[in-house]
């Protein structure tokens, strides 16, 4: 009886205890809210607190940023505590990596902690603003006036701009001059597809790789794919279109004739820039960021070319200034006002400059050719740049990107023919759009 | 009578007394179980916290249907089982469900019998046996981090040595990493050869277990190594091998750095496992789909019970026979 009896109250008590545990929990994770990021958690009590931030006489700002190798001391860090001293604010920085970036926003999106200020991927922005995350610009009062069209494009979705660019970055192709040399290529010959081939195939004769990208299935696969599959004048919404097949041909024929290195189809683009930094290799596809160590090499750069003569258009990269729903929505007009002295030209070209970047302003981009005339190329490479979530794909292009991404890695590998792989891709993407 | 009567008395003094010690005990019992669960707290709450709660999470992200927005939002519509059919029905998932079943029973096979011969070698005394023995578990100290990136260099299709080696003895070079037949028996090898010291290890204690007279007494009546190895051996290790095939088991299930770094689960899907699948499901682009995650998280959970279920009834037939 009384084995039995104190048997009952043990389980009993246990049950109490996890129930009690796991209510302790939840108690917690809602209640670090206010106490974490100083976002209010109560919109009574917040809006005395943030009205007299407002009126300048300090309260913290949150900032997250996707730059976990900018410390304290560093510019970057300068740069975003001097505009929120300038706006009567503390900034308190957080910088993370930029996969986790995403999780992280969102899970503080669901918390109802989000930072005032978040610096994102460009194509995360449409899924933050699908998500209800992200404040509109109607909303929060950024100005957007200068900012160049096709750089904004990844921060309008349905006509609403959900942020504003830090900078922008694009692909274009570097060579090694010594090896177009020697192999007696004229780079300024190399205008299409088949120009660009015919070079390839002349590198190749005199025993040196041709080209190396990154062909790998993630993300980077299909940003450094997309030039090619613009280029051929294939369209995203229908990814296994004659066009879109020719593009994917190109590629596995480099692959098959020797051109690229089997070893595209699991490099990132880090790995493929260590391929061409040995010298060995004519051409890589690569991107803004990689401009210091290329000028150390020697290496030259050229526009990506259209099939048929002409720049490809390519893919913008580079992260965007949002502002996170809050609570209080008194905070806005003073996180804009922080992003307007971050985005300003001269802080935005000095960024840029260390960042890799290219403005997204006229002015800003004047700034820097006028003091480093060597951008001019990246300049005009960005001039001609789209977003990957344009075209008003929205978060469909995530979808999309990951069946492109699929089917290069079947086609390069052998596993399937590009038409196949691609068709195969376009239904699995039509299913997933319609899933979600 | 007198005695009768004093034992009477005795009892009837006796009886408040007794009540109030019956009390005062009843008092202690309830301090002692309060302590006692004072005790237990800790490791009912680590439980709680560590283990119940994001179990909980995790079915309930399955049951729903989550997208960014009702993630955020948190009104998530109820979708019963229709993440569990919608992954079923994915072609992806034949693919990782045969993929998981191939690295998982290949790896066991590989390890266990590599890891019990090693152990039977280094059960015999000889000279710098403790050197070698320690350098056997290298792969287990190195951080997988570490092993899988030299791996995926040794690999390499162009400038790799694993193909520098094949080319100087004359044999065609492979695309280890880069061709959809090869990828899976590549991450295959690197991940054998990380988990042999797990079983080395743990068979050569089970072996240092079995007392030296029973081979003795093998020996004398004639029976050769081979024999005392399959009689003797083996059934003694049974109970350590059971325990080793099954963490080795659930251990291989969840694999996911060494295939992550070496290939991604690519060329296409050909090394994807269900462990990398569920990472890319909610991490691998820019648009989480966090509920199909949680249900291939969930599916691979329910695998490694139901082995961990079998382990317990074959233990338990063992104990009684």
């Amino acid at each position: 009886m009384t084995v039995q009896a104190s048997r009952k109250a043990r389980a009993v008590g246990a049950a109490l205890l996890t129930l009690g545990t796991v209510a302790a929990l939840a108690a917690c994770s809602s209640g670090s809210n206010s106490s974490n990021t100083g976002t209010p958690a109560s919109t009574g009590a917040g809006t005395s607190n943030a009205s007299s931030t407002a009126s300048g006489s300090g309260g913290t700002y949150n900032f997250w940023d996707p730059y976990p190798q900018y410390n304290a001391t560093s510019d970057w860090t300068k740069l975003v505590e001097s505009c929120g001293t300038r706006s009567g604010v503390t900034i308190k920085r957080t910088g993370y990596d930029t996969t986790a970036l995403t999780t992280q926003a969102l899970l503080a999106a669901q918390q109802g902690n989000a930072p005032d200020i978040l610096l994102v991927d460009n194509p995360v922005v449409s899924t933050l603003a699908k998500a209800g995350a992200l404040t509109t610009t109607a909303q929060n009062g950024l100005s957007t006036g200068e900012i160049a069209t096709n750089i904004l494009g990844a921060g309008v979705i349905n006509g609403s701009t959900y942020g504003v660019p830090i900078g922008a970055n694009t692909l274009a192709l570097y060579y090694n001059p010594k090896i177009l040399s020697q192999a007696g290529v004229n780079p300024a010959s190399i205008t299409s597809w088949s120009t660009l081939t015919a070079a390839l195939a002349k590198v190749k004769a005199i025993g040196k790789t041709g080209i190396t990208f990154s062909g790998i299935n993630t993300e980077e696969g299909s940003f450094q794919f997309l030039p090619w599959f613009w280029g051929s004048g294939a369209n995203l919404t229908n990814i296994d279109s004659p066009q879109a097949v020719a593009a994917l041909t190109l590629w596995t024929t480099w692959l098959k004739d020797g051109y690229a290195p089997n070893s595209v189809i699991q490099d990132t683009q880090t790995t493929a820039w260590q391929e061409f930094q040995t010298g060995n290799v004519a051409f890589a596809e690569n991107g803004t960021w990689q401009k210091a160590t290329a000028a150390q090499m020697g290496a030259k750069v050229i526009q990506i070319p259209a099939e048929n003569g002409g720049s490809a258009p390519v893919p913008t990269g580079g992260e965007f200034f949002t502002i996170p729903v809050q609570k209080d929505s008194s905070r806005y007009a003073t996180s804009a006002k922080i992003v307007q002295c971050m985005s300003a030209t001269d802080n935005i070209v000095k960024t840029d400059n260390t960042l890799n970047y290219i403005a997204p302003t006229k002015a800003g981009q004047q700034a820097q050719e006028s003091a480093d005339s060597s951008l001019s190329d990246w300049i005009s490479a960005v001039g001609v740049a789209k977003a990957r979530t344009g075209d008003n794909l929205g978060t469909k292009y995530p979808l999309i990107s990951q069946q492109l991404w699929t089917a290069v890695q079947k086609a390069e590998s052998g596993a399937a023919t590009p038409s196949a792989a691609l068709s195969a891709a376009q239904s699995a993407a039509a299913a997933a759009i319609s899933k979600g | 009578m007198t005695r009768s009567t004093e034992s009477e008395a005795g009892a009837v003094n006796a009886a408040p007394a007794k009540r109030r010690q019956a009390k005062k005990n009843k008092a202690q019992q309830r301090k002692a179980q309060l302590a006692a669960w004072g005790f237990i707290a800790p490791v009912v709450i680590y439980l709680a916290a560590a283990y119940a709660y994001p179990l909980y999470r995790n079915i309930d992200l399955s049951i729903h249907s989550y997208t960014v927005t009702s993630f955020v939002t948190g009104n998530a519509p109820f979708a019963g089982f229709a993440e569990y059919t919608g992954i079923f029905k994915n072609a992806t998932f034949a693919a990782a469900l045969l993929n998981t079943t191939i690295f998982v029973f290949v790896s066991i096979a590989f390890q266990f019998a590599i890891g019990l011969a090693l152990a039977v070698f280094f059960a015999k005394r000889f000279r710098l046996n403790t050197l070698l023995r320690a350098l056997f578990l290298v792969p287990w100290l190195l951080p997988l981090l570490v092993s899988a990136s030299t791996w995926s260099w040794m690999l390499n299709s162009d400038s790799g040595i694993v193909n520098a080696f094949l080319k100087a003895v004359g044999a065609a070079p492979i695309d280890w990493l880069t061709s959809p037949t090869w990828s899976l028996i590549a991450v295959l090898i690197a991940n054998i050869w990380i988990g042999i010291p797990f079983n080395l290890v743990i068979m050569y204690s089970g072996l240092q277990s079995i007392p030296d007279d029973i081979f003795e007494a093998a020996s004398i009546d004639g029976a050769g190594g081979w024999q005392r190895f399959w009689r003797i051996t083996f059934p003694l290790l049974r109970p350590v091998s059971a325990i080793t095939l099954l963490l080795g088991f659930v251990y291989t299930l969840k694999v996911f750095d060494i295939i992550w770094i070496m290939t991604r689960g690519g060329p296409a899907t050909s090394s994807t496992t269900l462990a990398i699948w569920s990472y890319q499901l909610s991490f691998g682009s820019f648009l989480p789909d966090f509920s199909s995650a949680a249900a291939v998280g969930n599916v691979l959970i329910v695998v490694a019970f139901v082995f961990a279920l079998v382990y317990i009834r074959a233990r338990h037939r063992l104990e009684t026979t």
